[in-house]
């Protein structure tokens, strides 16, 4: 009865293009954001944002850069681990070089830095296709992660081969490093994760986006009508891989504070986030924040009822909780093999007729 | 003959023995990409999980002794008994033929149709299944396996290469046995695939699904009997390389090393995977043998990935795989 469009008449162009149609769409959205900016940093304590939301926030900009990959633009990657330290590499060497500039600066710069290997590693995309491109990027996942471990200037000579996180600030506030406030964490990554999605949102339903997805769909086809192939698939590789970049900045900097390549930015991650954008729904927005929701919840959820309530050892739960990924994945896939995102559309569809289904 | 070059004769050797073992994982691979479509990721999980069974059975482990003592606070371990390797292995082949069907009713059948993407994240969902079930049944450390295979430098090869050049090659008889057996399997396979009724059917299958069901031809028994068959090679792949570094979770990552076989040898050829596999072992050998010391070794985690990346540029479907054709 409140979720319909009857009602809210558009009187101009801008208005009849925007991104939320309906208007209770248009309100949750604000509410929303309203929420996460003056509600949550309030509240949040270490567990949380440790736990729960900077992963969260942090994987959402990643699961977004793979889904304009992956998902706009149907070019299947095992390379994020990979470009993710490239954003985190970089963006260390950037905070160790140029101490006195801002780190949102340098978090950005990564992104671009990773912009520019993420097209190198594409380039192969113009003569490769489909599941040999996919085993193609593991190139770029494992030779990244070897040179990160076996040149010594990335990690700045460090004795245990780590990087570690020096601690800068913003206004004043820690933003890295060991003594930075739970929600100072948190809104550094929630401010980046909002602009960031606002930009993909806005690409992928503008020309570049149009593009992506006439590649996606029949790359032949989209050459005929005068797609660029070569421009289209660059671009998406850049852009992706500009968000995977940040992400992975953001992931060594504020989340871990300590990294080492091949445990944190393993080919297990380009899993991780793959199945993020497979579960929450290739080529939907909503889809990559709630696949990253799911997939960061679920581990909680699971070591606090196999360990916290059942009181199991934790490497049988562990095991167990392989299991049940595993095991819900292949669910998923069975009954609803376009992801979070299209039940939210059903839902939707359906609350758009309620209570008087036709 | 000068030192650097026996050497490196030894080392082409050894990588060529090593890409028979990436053949092994790679064949299972090829199988069943030739017959569904599916980029069956969870083949190296398949070989970890066939080699804990073998294991599990040969050493009569208690499965699920874990869970139980952790519920109920017994102490389970072993029935006390210990299989003759043959029988295990019979077993644990009719176990994997069971997993295969119980893949095939469970998760294939309601993904017929599927986008490839989705069948591929599937295998992926049944890796993550299987590794986290092989730990639940069979217990996370590492295992010895054992089956009566001969192990260790191989005397006449180190004798008679010594006798003619004045030093003596060193090979794994285990090696020489792997190269032996992927012989057989293929040539085995090649018969089967020639000369059967089953094996006529899993070709047309592979030819043309549609096709295949309009002259009779169960879609899902040749797809339970084509995981069969890969559930087998993967026994054989778990035997192997069980034998070679224990049984243990490192052994799924084998079908990593796999990928980069398939690529080279093309996704659908069988003499691909064979003939990709000895180049990669070879090439990665080599790699590391003259460029590993001046770039700071650990070459092999990438070298066969760029090598088949850089070679896939010139050649997109691979060494010997069906030329793709594209239509509008």
């Amino acid at each position: 009865m409140l979720y319909r469009e009857a009602g809210d008449f558009k009187t101009t162009y801008a208005k009849d293009s925007q991104t939320f149609p309906i208007k209770a769409d248009r309100m949750a959205y604000f509410a929303l954001l309203a929420v996460a900016f003056g509600v949550v940093p309030f509240l949040i304590n270490d567990y949380w944002a440790n736990a729960v939301f900077v992963p969260f926030l942090i994987y959402a900009i990643a699961a977004i850069g793979l889904n304009i990959l992956t998902g706009y633009c149907g070019q299947v990657s095992l390379g994020t681990g990979g470009f993710m330290a490239v954003g985190a590499y970089a963006c260390y060497k950037l905070m160790t070089a140029f101490p006195e500039v801002p780190v949102l600066l340098h978090v950005l710069l990564a992104g671009g830095v990773t912009a520019g290997v993420g097209v190198l590693f594409g380039l192969p995309s113009l003569r490769i296709k489909g599941f040999y491109l996919a085993v193609a990027t593991l190139a770029a996942q494992f030779f990244l992660v070897w040179l990160f471990n076996k040149v010594p200037w990335f990690y700045n000579y460090s004795a245990s081969g780590q990087i570690t996180a020096p601690e800068r600030s913003m206004f004043g506030i820690a933003v890295t490093g060991a003594n930075t406030p739970a929600w100072a964490k948190y809104l550094f990554c929630l401010v980046i994760l909002v602009a960031l999605a606002w930009l993909a949102r806005n690409l992928t339903r503008g020309m570049v986006g149009r593009k992506w997805m006439a590649i996606r769909d029949m790359d032949i086809a989209a050459e005929i009508i005068g797609v660029n192939p070569l421009t289209t698939k660059l671009s998406a590789f850049a852009i992706s891989s500009f968000f995977i970049g940040v992400s992975g900045a953001l992931f060594f900097a504020v989340y871990l504070g300590a990294a080492e390549v091949g445990e944190a930015f393993g080919i297990q991650k380009s899993f991780l986030i793959l199945f993020m954008i497979i579960i929450g729904g290739l080529g939907s927005m909503f889809g990559s924040f709630a696949g990253a929701a799911f997939l960061v919840l679920l581990p909680v959820f699971l070591k606090n009822v196999l360990v916290g309530g059942l009181g199991w050892p934790t490497d049988l739960a562990a095991h167990i909780e392989l299991m049940i990924v595993g095991g819900l994945i292949i669910t998923f896939l069975i009954l609803e093999p376009h992801g979070l995102a299209q039940l939210w559309r059903v839902a939707k569809e359906k609350l758009r007729l309620w209570p008087f289904p036709h | 003959m000068p030192d650097t070059l026996l050497y490196a004769i030894e080392v082409s050797l050894n990588g060529l023995m090593a890409g028979i073992m990436y053949a092994l994982v790679a064949l299972g691979f090829v199988l069943i990409f030739k017959a569904s479509g599916i980029f069956n990721y969870a083949q190296g999980v398949l070989a970890l999980f066939a080699a804990l069974t073998l294991v599990g059975l040969q050493q009569g482990q208690i499965p699920f002794a874990h869970v139980i003592n952790a519920s109920f606070g017994t102490d389970l371990h072993h029935f006390g008994w210990t299989l003759p390797a043959v029988v295990a292995i019979a077993l644990t082949a009719v176990v994997m033929v069971g997993l295969a069907w119980a893949i095939e009713r469970i998760v294939l059948q309601h993904l017929v149709n599927q986008a490839p993407i989705i069948l591929f994240m599937a295998t992926i969902g049944l890796a993550y299944f299987l590794e986290g079930l092989g730990d639940v049944m069979w217990g996370a450390d590492i295992k010895k396996l054992d089956v009566g295979l001969p192990q260790g430098i191989n005397e006449t090869i180190d004798a008679v290469t010594f006798n003619a050049f004045g030093y003596g090659f060193f090979i794994d008889n285990l090696d020489i046995i792997a190269a032996f057996v992927a012989g057989v399997l293929v040539l085995a396979l090649t018969l089967f695939s020639q000369y059967t009724k089953y094996g006529r059917a899993l070709r047309a299958v592979a030819d043309d699904h549609q096709a295949a069901l309009s002259v009779g031809i169960s879609l899902r028994f040749i797809w339970v009997l084509v995981w069969s068959i890969a559930g087998f090679v993967a026994l054989v792949a778990g035997i192997m390389w069980g034998s070679k570094s224990g049984v243990q979770f490192s052994l799924s990552l084998i079908a990593l090393k796999a990928l980069p076989v398939l690529m080279l040898g093309g996704f659908t050829s069988i003499p691909g995977a064979i003939v990709g596999g000895l180049i990669i072992g070879m090439g990665e050998k080599l790699f590391e043998f003259f460029a590993g010391p001046l770039i700071g070794g650990a070459t092999e985690n990438w070298f066969a990935y760029v090598l088949a990346l850089l070679f896939l540029v010139f050649r997109p479907q691979g060494l010997f795989g069906e030329k793709i054709i594209e239509r509008v």
